[in-house]
């Protein structure tokens, strides 16, 4: 059993009683401490601009040319805060409360309830850093409804919250690498984790300009690198977003947790063809204006002005009144894709079904629609050709956030002393499935205010030591290994590339381990993807040399570990006897059905331990117990 | 509907940023008018790789619209004819069949280059350095609600800070002048209560750092905004600049 290490007491005390009895670094000897952090992104650059601040020696890495650039610039709806500034009943412990059923009682109760209370303390910090969120005429802040809540609790900029939070934080770190305290490392991608004497000391990493191989030591290693989504290769994320960093250091020790918790996002434009590179989503804050909907005859052939309102189905209206339109994001993706598979899908496809905002347009006018989601509808336009205020939007789910990642406990460090993992790398507080606005919630959290609280209990237990360990051979070891995984990507000069590779990974995994899951599919995956694997180190073509520039060898790397991965991520599903959130599992499901959980079986967090390549990982368990919420069937009804 | 149309592309190759560069011609067929500028790039360098030669290098990320990396001048163009669009989400419908492409990369003194259409653009990330933020630490912030700020200057704030620093603006202008990416911060941070401390410094330190990097100045040819796929306006140099004299008179 893993212990995750929460504080004993009141859920509501825990956090504050945790943080008195952390020790503490005195502000004099901080800066004789190197903490490496990798990422830029919310939970990275947060995490990097405020350990700067306090006064530790911070070293920032990451494979983009500038921090500002890391994918949560793309998360557009908002960020979810208990203020309760609406006056409708919001609290932290309704958050709490939403965010564990959200979760489908998958999540640790002390992490969640941490999450809601330094929620509202996020949002002030953003305002005070000039985040030009909504505003109404009175000057104060607006909000807006998301999925799985029945308050208004979501703070928004227009469509482009994600960005403007991480501009925030981008524009904190920068103030302290003009102070000296944050050093960046731009166009670097870490390829191996350092862990000596078990501890993480440090990383290997690649200049993405020179090819050059280098080590750095550290006396913390954290990791915020992202999720996993990229594995199915067409998602939302951005085309760099990958596994490397998290799955290396797994490889190197480091528990990774519950892998087959992946979100499908129910409101992205439909794929249309076989070239495409990416999916794009719409913000479910659309779902606020929003009716989704599909003919009730099957195959219809009519143009969707055409067809009446009395032959439409609003099926999320009519299976889940209390809700509608604002069920969570798993429920809303399945139904969706129940209805395509039942042959009422619209489109050339028939795997799409209807957003239509023209009742919204017709009650509050095109100018407010526009201003609420100007920017989204203009992105619809150009993409698909076709205009969104005349004709229903076509929508159909696409693979968007993993809540699985490494393991961490309370303290958001791994099961190897000295890392910590942060934002979506982890696992820690979605359970098996997150609400919309609460990604960059978890993010500036784990990054603003947990982490500086608890990698200082770390600290300051050790000695700081980052310029003598760097002499020890493990770091030359990982540095030969890197090299020579390039060298022998780049001499097998095969006939396929690697986007070959990764499209024929992520069609397996969409269809055998997607939205919805079996046991002959996961079979059959787990038997598939060692064959493609095989193929790859025998087949893949990368041209070019290691010393430069080389974007292909860049993401051949990043296929060679999905490669891994993926069949990790088919096992957990396998071994997950249950459906929950994200992981719906065909043989567990109630008659209406809606997710079967199995709490006497599997009411634990699924960690695993890697054994090499082409072994069985070893499954460790972290029992969840719910002392503050009743388990019960989710529901939105 | 979706056509397929044949270009021809005439692309800048250069191997680093000291080896002197040239434009190679590649045809291409049967491109998907689906397809975005990225993607028609993608089956292209698929194409080079199964033929044994090298893939173009050109930055991206995202792919839609918000990252700011990718970029390319198509046709004198930066990100392309579409207004108010990035490379990335050009789609090829713009296009006519048998047309002739130029891409080049950003050209800048301020964007030296990596390799074929990707451009070293640290030196915005340097301006910010040098004072584009609010000097608040993590914990120091009063309620939200502490200061009300008019609806008016949020939006004007907000209307500015969408920029997503790809530089489309420094390389449509005559004189690789970065005044609306500086000028945008400024306008974002200068325009909010919470920025008014700082605000003097704030602007004396962005422009300073901004001569220091190599740009140019502002001749008033509007290129800049012509070319923004956020479509920011030109009135935040103006904003810029008046606070730059009342920073510099008082």
């Amino acid at each position: 059993m893993l212990d995750s290490k929460i504080p004993s007491g009141a859920l509501k005390d825990k956090w504050t009683s945790h943080k008195f009895n952390n020790k503490l670094v005195n502000p004099a000897n901080r800066r004789k401490y190197k903490i490496i952090v990798v990422g830029t992104g919310l939970a990275g650059a947060s995490a990097a601009a405020s350990l700067g601040e306090m006064g530790y020696h911070v070293e920032s890495f990451f494979f983009q040319d500038s921090p500002r650039r890391a994918h949560s610039i793309a998360a557009q709806g908002g960020i979810n805060a208990a203020k309760n500034y609406p006056n409708d009943g919001d609290s932290v412990r309704r958050l709490f409360y939403d965010t564990i059923k959200g979760g489908d009682f998958r999540s640790r109760e002390a992490n969640v309830y941490r999450l809601a209370e330094v929620s509202n303390n996020i949002i002030d910090q953003c305002v005070a850093q000039g985040v030009p969120f909504a505003r109404e005429y009175s000057g104060y802040l607006d909000n807006r409804s998301f999925g799985g809540a029945q308050v208004s609790r979501t703070f928004y900029a227009r469509g482009q919250t994600g960005q403007q939070l991480l501009l925030g934080a981008y524009q904190a770190l920068m103030k302290e690498v003009g102070k000296e305290n944050v050093k960046l490392h731009p166009r670097t991608e870490m390829l191996d984790l350092v862990v000596v004497d078990g501890v993480a000391r440090g990383i290997v990493i690649r200049d993405l300009i020179t090819g050059k191989i280098e080590s750095h030591a550290a006396d913390a290693v954290v990791l915020a690198t992202g999720g996993y989504g990229n594995v199915f290769y067409l998602s939302t994320n951005a085309k760099g977003s990958n596994v490397t960093a998290t799955w290396r250091a797994h490889k190197k020790g480091a528990f990774f947790a519950n892998p087959c918790y992946t979100q499908i996002h129910p409101t992205c434009i439909p794929v249309h063809g076989e070239y495409q590179s990416k999916l794009t989503l719409m913000s479910e804050s659309l779902r606020n204006d929003g009716r989704v909907w599909v003919p009730k005859k099957e195959k219809d052939p009519r143009p969707a002005h055409e067809i009446p309102e009395d032959e439409r189905d609003y099926f999320l209206e009519r299976k889940y009144p209390a809700f509608g339109n604002l069920v969570p994001r798993d429920i809303a993706s399945r139904n969706a894709k129940e209805q395509c598979d039942a042959g009422r899908g619209v489109g050339d496809t028939g795997m799409a079904v209807y957003l239509d905002l023209k009742d919204s347009i017709a009650r509050l006018g095109e100018n407010i629609i526009k201003e609420r989601y100007g920017n989204l509808l203009d992105m619809y336009a150009k993409i698909t050709g076709e205009d969104p205020y005349k004709t229903p939007m076509m929508i159909y789910p696409a693979v968007h956030y993993t809540m699985g990642g490494l393991w961490v406990d309370y303290n958001l460090m791994s099961n190897l002393p000295g890392l910590f993992v942060v934002g979506e790398a982890n696992f820690s507080d979605h359970g098996s499935n997150r609400l919309g606005a609460s990604a960059l919630m978890q993010g500036l959290g784990d990054g603003y205010f947990v982490l500086p609280y608890t990698i200082a209990n770390f600290l300051a237990q050790i000695k700081p030591n980052a310029k003598e360990i760097i002499n020890r051979p493990e770091f030359k070891q990982a540095e030969n290994e890197v090299s020579e995984k390039i060298k022998k990507i780049l001499s097998i000069k095969g006939k396929t590339t690697v986007d070959e590779f990764h499209r024929k990974l992520g069609h397996l995994l969409w269809e055998k381990c997607g939205m919805a899951r079996n046991e002959a599919g996961l079979k059959e995956a787990l038997k598939l993807i060692p064959e493609l694997r095989d193929q790859f180190w025998s087949d893949v073509c990368v041209l070019g040399s290691g010393e430069d520039f080389n974007q292909a060898l860049e993401r051949a790397g990043r296929v060679a570990d999905f490669l891994e991965f993926g069949e990790l991520l088919c096992l957990d599903a396998l071994e997950r006897q249950e459906s929950c959130g994200g992981h719906f599992r065909e043989e567990y499901q109630t008659p209406e059905g809606e997710a079967l959980r199995r709490d006497d079986l599997y009411s634990y967090v699924a960690a695993w331990q890697f054994n090499g390549v082409g072994q069985a990982p070893s499954l460790h368990k972290e029992e969840l117990k719910f002392e503050e919420v009743h388990l019960a069937q989710r529901s939105y009804k | 509907m979706s056509k397929k149309i044949n270009l021809n592309l005439r692309i800048w190759r250069q191997k680093d940023k000291n080896t002197p560069g040239k434009f190679e011609v590649y045809q291409t067929r049967g491109v998907d008018t689906d397809m975005s500028f990225l993607e028609m790039l993608d089956v292209l360098n698929e194409k080079l790789t199964k033929e044994g030669k090298e893939p173009i290098a050109f930055d991206h990320d995202c792919r839609e619209g918000i990252c700011g990396t990718c970029g390319a001048v198509v046709n004198g163009q930066p990100h392309g004819p579409q207004r108010g669009t990035t490379l990335c989400q050009l789609h090829m419908r713009n296009f006519k069949d048998g047309e002739t492409l130029v891409v080049e990369p950003w050209r800048a003194k301020g964007f030296p280059i990596n390799k074929d259409l990707s451009v070293n653009r640290s030196a915005l990330d340097r301006i910010i350095t040098s004072g584009g933020f609010i000097s608040v630490k993590t914990g120091q912030a009063p309620d939200a609600h502490a200061l009300p700020v008019p609806k008016e200057n949020a939006d004007t704030a907000m209307d500015a800070a969408q920029c997503i620093g790809c530089g489309a603006c420094v390389a449509a202008c005559p004189n690789g002048s970065a005044m609306l990416f500086v000028g945008a911060k400024v306008s974002h941070l200068n325009s909010l209560p919470h920025g008014a401390p700082e605000k003097k410094t704030r602007v004396l330190n962005m422009v300073t750092q901004m001569d220091k990097e190599g740009f140019g100045n502002c001749s008033n040819t509007y290129e800049c905004e012509a070319a923004c796929p956020k479509e920011i306006s030109v009135v935040h140099i103006a904003r810029m600049n008046k606070d730059y004299r009342q920073a510099n008179l008082f």
